[in-house]
């Protein structure tokens, strides 16, 4: 490898222009006669539309048009759509209920849009949008996926009685039943995974242009897969044929899954533009953000685990409420089912798992994937149960885990999911020594003395990336396939362009991609150009989440530049008459091995451009493409140890120490990697001890600021410990398994197994505020 | 937010000629750290902001003796880094330093906190507790007088805190328990000892914004440590109840809170 190839820690080539301000969002984009959107949105969480008089508003200052629901239906703008179909355990397919980007006749939640105000300036379409009278007639709510479910609760959809989107299930229920029947000891769980709110540092915006000379739509968007955005928007939304229409998705200010979903403001945004003939944008703002962007987890699970005599896990049971809110986001269903339920297995050995999940609407924001999506809802299962059985029966949690672990693979668990590769106890037993957990017995003792109480929790994740095969994808009910598509064009001069269908809204691709080329060839990096994120340019993608880019869209770029490489690598056994076999491509040169002759890769390249002397046949130029379709899902894995301290007074926790010992497969940039993974830490831990989503009885999202809505600062964590232990994946060329979501799939379970351990109650919800936990200390006092 | 006027007025007869010009729909603007936000969320439409930060006399820290008399429109970091009130009262200086985030702390200004006396804000407690004056355009309000209720206090319309002024006392320290979001105070304790009398200011916790903590007060009078407080209990009825935390938390809080501000008056 060069010194930028491979495992280097290049510094971020994309970070110049981030922390010197010159980062271009949408909100940046300005095209000429631009104007400016708000929404009219619903301050009720349930409400029919009598009516909508926007007499007073259209007479105000500035305002060029507003536009609503019944308007949008009579241009056949088509309703949202949810992208994989899950079915009930019976067979019925899901119960999916009408979601128009314009609300006209029901509203289901606070903050659903109703109307969109085109006006000269901001300020003056906010103040139209206020003026917009809308008679609602308030309907009776429910926010609470468990009373949803009850008799006589709210009903939101006449498409799903009882607010029941589909009961499914996964795995053998007869198997498990069977198992418990033979148990020697069974805990019992009652765990709750607390909604969350994204909250990206840039909040979602849109800028819809609409030309009528080429008959041609631009949507500059905070997308994080454009050019799904740009299939789902004209295949299904009928806003623009696909051939006409152009997403761009440039510079975005961290997704965290919450931009993978097309939201009714682009999609209006678009039409809008073509109704009022002028450009328009809009740009949320926080409180926006707070009630539209599709909030995270949200889970009510029963878990039981049989163990027999010997302490080996003998089946796990799992009954999950998921509450997937007012409507179904494009992933939703997906999200508490295949994302889920197939991790149950955990790292264990578990012979038998039933699961059965409930996925119910009620008048909240929709919920769908967040950073982890699903995974870190089955870890948090797995983990908190591990942990409990573990002190039920007074062994340590360790030891316990490690009896149960994996270690032969391909492993073919209950849940669909076959492991292909992993190293359990080495992840443990890194963990465990970086935390020193032989010495904790004596950090205890110490802090008891100064009156505090400590605690060490443990979490062995496993969660699966890259998704995903398409084929098996598509069997489980996906509308999509899940491969991805790379370009390498080699210029002339021979500077590399990598088009990809990943987008990079904070991962760092524009750098660890280039280090492929990097290793490949021996260029510098600053040689390499990553181009993402337009559909003009790049011919298609499925975008980043699911920590797919690496393992995924990095593999196409691999297939790509293999490519590449046997073309010049012909080129120039061509040139220096030599066999093709004996070319080695370093350093920036291209050499017949053993001798002395070579070429630069700039005139391999140039020779490719010429065609002055080519090998008969061969076309000109040097530019390939690949498509790259998993063979399997990933698996990285790893252990996370947390160490907290509790003020038994007032019930604050601090974390003393946070270990994590990860294995994500082949590393390409360790420092970015650490830097995914601390991210992740601090999302993990920010839902362990501070993000709670409060909704009144009414509806109201009662935490709709940071006012009231904790997020994690730097002063709420530690420095943490984190190493990576390399178990190549063998799915993928590169061996690479995916980094950018273990922190916060990992971390929760480990933060409250360390807080319960403290205050010696197991009884406790995320998220762990200081009132909780003195409220579970004076439980036990 | 919605639009508004903006007046620069260059005198505190000026800026009191523009708010009576305005009424009820004009607002005095010191560093803006609540009423900015307010507007940006359109919560406040006022029709007029009056700009107090460039009229004379509002600035200056001035210490003689134990007498300290701050500007109102000194900024939460000016106090913070005084030298002279780190010399004299520590706690004060102290409490400051502990306002929002370095941002808010050298825009957000003394008298702007005090006149919006925020159930969540620093200052009242050590008002309180310090037995301050709070000097107006208009007159000298004690601080016992002067914070009424929520949001509530006794300035008249058109009314500018142009200075605080108080004696440092012998002792003194404030601890604040933050909110796990907002980060203000979820309890905020300033106690001041002057030979044998004791005050105890809470902010943050109390239903009705801030107030003196008498039975503490009195303990502590007769033996100033924390142990004082041991054998007291904070009722509930007069606690704020949020999502954030019970009437019953924040009734514990007051209590350990206290202990800890006396602990820290001691230099433990």
């Amino acid at each position: 490898m060069g010194v930028e190839g491979i495992g280097a820690k290049v510094l971020r080539k994309e970070d110049r222009r981030f922390i010197t301000g010159r980062g271009r969002y949408v909100d940046d984009m300005s095209v000429p006669g631009m104007k400016y959107a708000a929404f009219v949105r619903s301050p009720y969480a349930h409400a029919k539309i009598n009516g909508l008089d926007t007499s007073a508003a259209e007479g105000m200052p500035g305002v060029i048009g507003i536009l609503n629901g019944q308007q949008l239906q009579g241009d056949g703008i088509g309703n949202l759509i949810c992208g994989w179909a899950v079915s009930s355990k019976d067979g019925t397919p899901m119960k999916m209920g009408a979601w128009p980007a314009l609300a006209s006749q029901t509203v289901r939640h606070v903050g659903q849009a109703v109307a969109i105000v085109v006006a000269e300036t901001q300020a003056q379409a906010r103040d139209a949008a206020e003026a917009v009278m809308v008679d609602y007639e308030e309907l009776p709510v429910v926010t609470k996926a468990v009373e949803a479910l009850k008799d006589g609760a709210p009903q939101l959809h006449p498409e799903a009685p009882g607010n029941l989107i589909f009961d499914w299930e996964l795995g053998d229920r007869a198997a498990t039943d069977e198992a418990f029947s033979k148990a020697a000891h069974v805990t019992r769980l009652h765990i709750h995974n607390n909604r969350l709110v994204p909250n990206p540092m840039e909040p979602r915006a849109a800028l819809g242009h609409y030309d009528p000379a080429e008959d041609h739509y631009t949507c500059w968007t905070t997308s994080q897969n454009p050019h799904v955005a740009r299939l789902v928007m004209s295949a299904f939304y009928n806003v623009a044929p696909e051939h006409k229409l152009r997403i761009i998705a440039p510079d975005v200010g961290g997704g965290f899954g919450s931009k993978i979903y097309i939201y009714p403001e682009e999609i209006v945004c678009l039409w809008a533009s073509k109704r009022t003939g002028v450009p328009v944008k809009w740009t949320s703002d926080r409180s926006e953000a707070f009630l539209t962007d599709a909030h995270g987890r949200d889970h009510e699970t029963d878990v039981e685990m049989a163990l027999d005599a010997d302490n080996k896990i003998l089946a796990l049971r799992v009954e999950t409420v998921a509450n997937l809110g007012a409507y179904m986001s494009l992933f939703s269903s997906a999200t508490p089912t295949y994302l889920y339920a197939t991790l149950l297995s955990g790292q264990y050995d578990i012979p038998a798992i039933h699961a059965n999940v409930k996925a119910v609407y009620t008048n909240t924001v929709p919920v769908d994937a967040y950073r982890g999506a699903g995974r870190p809802e089955a870890t948090y299962v797995v983990e908190r149960t591990m942990e409990t059985a573990a002190r039920e029966l007074g062994i340590s949690p360790a030891e316990f885990r490690r009896k149960n672990f994996i270690r032969s693979f391909p492993h073919q668990t209950p849940v669909i999911m076959a492991y292909d590769a992993g190293d359990f106890d080495a992840t443990l037993n890194a963990g465990m020594e970086a935390a020193d957990v032989a010495g904790f017995d004596a950090r205890r003792e110490e802090a008891r003395s100064r009156g505090k109480l400590r605690g060490l929790g443990m979490s062995c994740y496993i969660e699966a990336c890259g998704i995903a095969p398409s084929k098996a994808v598509g069997s489980l009910g996906a509308g999509v396939g899940l491969w991805e598509s790379a370009e390498v064009r080699v210029n002339p001069v021979g500077t590399i362009e990598i088009l990809t269908g990943s987008h990079s809204h904070g991962q760092g691709h524009e750098t660890t991609f280039s280090q492929l080329v990097a290793e490949r060839f021996g260029l510098p990096v600053d040689n390499v150009q990553v181009i993402h994120g337009d559909t003009d340019k790049v011919q298609f993608g499925m975008g980043t989440y699911g920590s797919r880019s690496g393992a995924v869209g990095m593999s196409a770029i691999h297939k790509a530049l293999d490519k590449v490489e046997a073309k010049a690598k012909k080129i120039a056994a061509h040139l220096l008459e030599a066999d093709e076999g004996d070319i080695v491509i370093e350093n920036g040169e291209v050499k017949v091995a053993g001798t002395d002759k070579k070429l630069g890769w700039h005139e391999v390249c140039l020779g490719a451009y010429t065609g002055h002397n080519l090998p008969d046949g061969m076309e000109p130029g040097l530019k390939e493409g690949a498509f790259y379709d998993p063979t399997n899902f990933t698996f990285p894995a790893g252990c996370y140890i947390c160490e907290v301290e509790v003020d038994p007074e007032t019930g604050t926790t601090q974390i003393i120490q946070f270990v994590a010992a990860d294995d994500f497969g082949r590393v390409i940039n360790p420092m970015i990697v650490d830097g995914q993974v601390h991210g992740g830490l601090a999302q993990g831990i920010g839902q362990a001890l501070l993000e709670g989503t409060h909704y009144d009885d009414a509806g109201q999202l009662l935490t709709a600021s940071y006012m009231d809505y904790a997020m994690p600062r730097a002063w709420d964590l530690p420095m943490f410990k984190v190493s990576t232990h390399e178990t190549l994946c063998p799915g993928n060329p590169l061996g690479m398994k995916g980094c950018g979501e273990a922190g916060a799939i990992g971390s929760p379970p480990a933060v409250i197994n360390a807080i319960t351990d403290a205050i010696g109650n197991n009884e406790l919800t995320m998220p762990a505020t200081p009132e909780k936990v003195w409220k579970a200390l004076s439980a036990v006092e | 937010m919605y639009e508004t006027k903006y007046h620069r007025p260059v005198s505190l007869p000026q800026a009191a000629k523009f708010a009576a010009d305005h009424g009820d729909e004009g607002k005095y603007l010191a560093g803006g750290m609540t009423l900015i936000p307010t507007m940006k969320q359109r919560l406040a439409a006022p029709e007029a902001l009056i700009d107090l930060r460039h009229v004379p006399g509002l600035k200056g820290i001035k210490v003689e003796g134990k007498s300290i008399v701050i500007g109102g429109g000194m900024t939460h970091s000016d106090v913070a880094m005084s030298d002279e009130i780190k010399s004299v009262c520590p706690g004060f200086a102290d409490l400051a330093g502990l306002i929002g985030d370095p941002a808010v702390r050298h825009m957000g200004t003394v008298g702007g906190s005090v006149a919006n006396f925020d159930p969540a804000a620093d200052y009242p407690a050590a008002l309180l507790a310090l037995g301050a004056t709070i000097r107006t355009n208009q007159r000298e309000i004690a601080a016992d007088d002067f914070f009424v209720g929520l949001f509530e206090t006794a300035l008249e319309d058109g009314e500018i805190v142009t200075k605080i002024a108080f004696e440092a006392p012998d002792a003194c320290a404030y601890e604040k328990f933050r909110n796990p979001a907002s980060r203000y105070a979820m309890c905020g304790v300033f106690v001041a000892r002057r030979g044998g009398d004791v005050k105890v200011g809470v902010t943050g916790a109390g239903s009705e914004g801030a107030f003196h903590w008498s039975e503490a007060e009195q303990a502590l009078s007769s033996n100033f440590a924390p142990e004082a407080v041991d054998g007291l209990t904070m009722p509930q009825d007069n606690m704020m109840s949020d999502i954030h935390g019970s009437s019953a938390y924040r009734a514990n809080l007051v209590k350990v809170v206290t202990k800890r501000a006396v602990k820290k008056a001691l230099g433990h």
